[in-house]
């Protein structure tokens, strides 16, 4: 019998097949995967990238809550027309303390990767409220309880933690003063030295134009309004970076 | 095998399997299926001489291609720019006025500057640059920080109450919210303010409110309320209002002031791509 019979044994014994899957399975992920995690190359030399400070990293969970990313993709894919359109393409180094990514995989939107700065705060609480009185033709649905939503901010150092477990570089200073980097985030005459020095590059303003309430919109807001913008490109080699 | 059994039919081998006395013949696979599974085969062992595949220790295989999406992207949009540059070139060291004067430089940049205000400018000022509440119109000639074409192209470059260090920028009191004013003397002012385009207010003493205004408003919007580019103070005389000329909306806006920000472009879009920007904006509604 030769070795081409063999295959006999898969066919006729269902245990042995699985098994058979198995170890084919577990050996394209060994290949597939696991490099990615001890390659050095998989993710780009980078300056400026940061953990998300809590109030970007609230309106990141109310991102996720909205299921914005149903319609957003956060990835400008290495192509001509989309780097003429969005910007430089997405890096690696860019979504690494996305847990998880935001990459999506359908643009009903656009893309929001380096939506950051693109527009004004009012524009963006003008849009998140009510899309069509700024751009008529769009089809977002409309989200106008988030500006009056208080937001929850005492649970963000738990979410600061759980990141932690997955390899978000927090420290114990950044979690014991979560909620207080939170809220001086949208307080721009109040004690911001603290949170700059954390989270360098953080932008201090009241988001949603209601200085006296701290908003889900607050946080949607500046979490919009940095998506993008902390990887500085004028120090990026592209060259070194290629892969 | 333990059953080598010929079906009399066919005079093929069975398999073994039975189901309720119907038999599974034993047949080769159908040729064509099998030489497209070897070429498959073959085809994958290629691709992982020919392209990046197998992952080493410190880096990985790169194939006799050495192909990267990210090169090849970053080449394509390299071409992109190497062709416009063959006019845009000229575009970077020519002046606004010169494009605007060169029928070649100007078709160039009129197309870059509507795709380019498509792309950025649009979400705010809308797509036919007829703008909305809180965001102005640049179809009409009525500019706050001035309409000529360098005007424009620093607005563009600097944004208003922007993050850039240089942005354009000034501070309209909250002449209400921060007690300022009263109310009587806001509605008066209002009536002042409204009466300069044959509007009026319900209630207000028009003299009186020329009074405030003298005191209050000239320092920037100008004696003769018409506003002024240098501190971006808009005309006050004329039916164009940013935030709505009924009588609750500018009461409002002498209340609580608005401040309109406009991100800077500077760092973002190329100076070429403001340049057309701003020629195309110009072309709009653009003064001198």
């Amino acid at each position: 019998m030769g070795l081409m019979q063999k295959h006999a044994v898969f066919e006729r014994n269902s245990i042995v097949l699985l098994i058979g899957i198995l170890i084919v399975v577990a050996i394209g992920g060994l290949v597939e995967i696991v490099p990615l995690f001890y390659l050095k190359s998989t993710i780009e030399t980078v300056t400026g990238m940061r953990p998300y400070s809590p109030l970007e990293l609230a309106g990141r969970n109310i991102f996720i809550r909205e299921g914005c990313y149903l319609c957003h993709s956060q990835m400008i894919r290495p192509m001509r027309d989309e780097i003429e359109r969005y910007g430089h393409f997405s890096l690696a180094a860019e979504s690494q303390y996305d847990h998880p990514f935001q990459w999506g995989s359908k643009r009903t939107g656009p893309d929001l990767a380096r939506v950051g700065g693109k527009y004004s705060d009012d524009w963006h609480v003008a849009h998140l409220t009510d899309p069509r009185s700024v751009v008529p033709a769009s089809v977002m649905p409309a989200y106008p309880f988030l500006k009056d939503n208080p937001l929850k901010a005492n649970l963000i150092a738990e979410d600061m933690k759980t990141l932690r477990l997955e390899g978000v570089p927090y420290t114990d200073e950044d979690i014991a003063n979560a909620e207080a980097d939170l809220k001086a985030q949208v307080n721009p005459d109040g004690m911001i030295e603290g949170l700059v020095a954390r989270y360098p590059k953080t932008v201090v303003r009241d988001f949603d134009g209601n200085p006296k309430k701290l908003t889900e919109m607050d946080a949607l807001v500046a979490y919009l309004q940095m998506l993008g913008t902390l990887v500085d490109f004028s120090t990026y080699d592209d060259k070194a970076n290629l892969r | 095998m333990a059953h080598e059994e010929i079906d009399k039919v066919t005079g093929v081998s069975t398999t073994g399997h039975e189901w309720d006395g119907i038999k599974e013949l034993n047949n080769p696979l159908p040729r064509w299926w099998l030489w497209v599974f070897y070429a498959c085969i073959a085809f994958a062992v290629g691709y992982v001489f020919v392209y990046p595949a197998v992952p080493l220790v410190s880096s990985y295989t790169k194939g006799w291609l050495g192909y990267s999406q990210r090169a090849s992207a970053l080449a394509e949009a390299e071409a992109g720019r190497a062709a416009r540059n063959e006019v845009g070139q000229n575009l970077a060291n020519a002046s606004l006025e010169e494009i605007k004067n060169d029928p070649k430089m100007l078709e160039f940049a009129m197309a870059q500057g509507r795709a380019a205000f498509g792309d950025n400018c649009a979400p705010c000022h809308g797509s036919g640059a007829t703008g909305s509440k809180g965001y102005p119109n640049l179809q009409d000639d009525d500019w706050l920080w001035g309409g000529t074409l360098t005007d424009i192209e620093h607005t563009i470059t600097v944004g208003i109450r922007s993050t850039s260090p240089d942005t354009r920028m000034n501070d309209m009191p909250r002449f209400g919210a921060d007690g300022l004013l009263d109310a009587k003397q806001i509605r008066n002012v209002a009536g002042y303010v409204l009466s300069l385009s044959g509007n009026s207010v319900k209630g207000a003493d028009v003299d009186a409110g020329k009074q405030i205004f003298a005191e209050n408003c000239t320092s920037c919007h100008g004696e003769d309320a018409k506003g002024s580019h240098e501190l971006g103070a808009p005309n006050l005389t004329d039916k164009i209002w940013l935030y709505g000329g009924d009588e609750a909306s500018v009461i409002n806006t002498i209340t609580n002031a608005h401040r309109g920000v406009m991100p800077t472009w500077g760092g973002k879009l190329d100076p070429v791509t403001i340049k057309s920007l701003a020629i195309y904006v110009h072309d709009l509604g653009g003064g001198t």
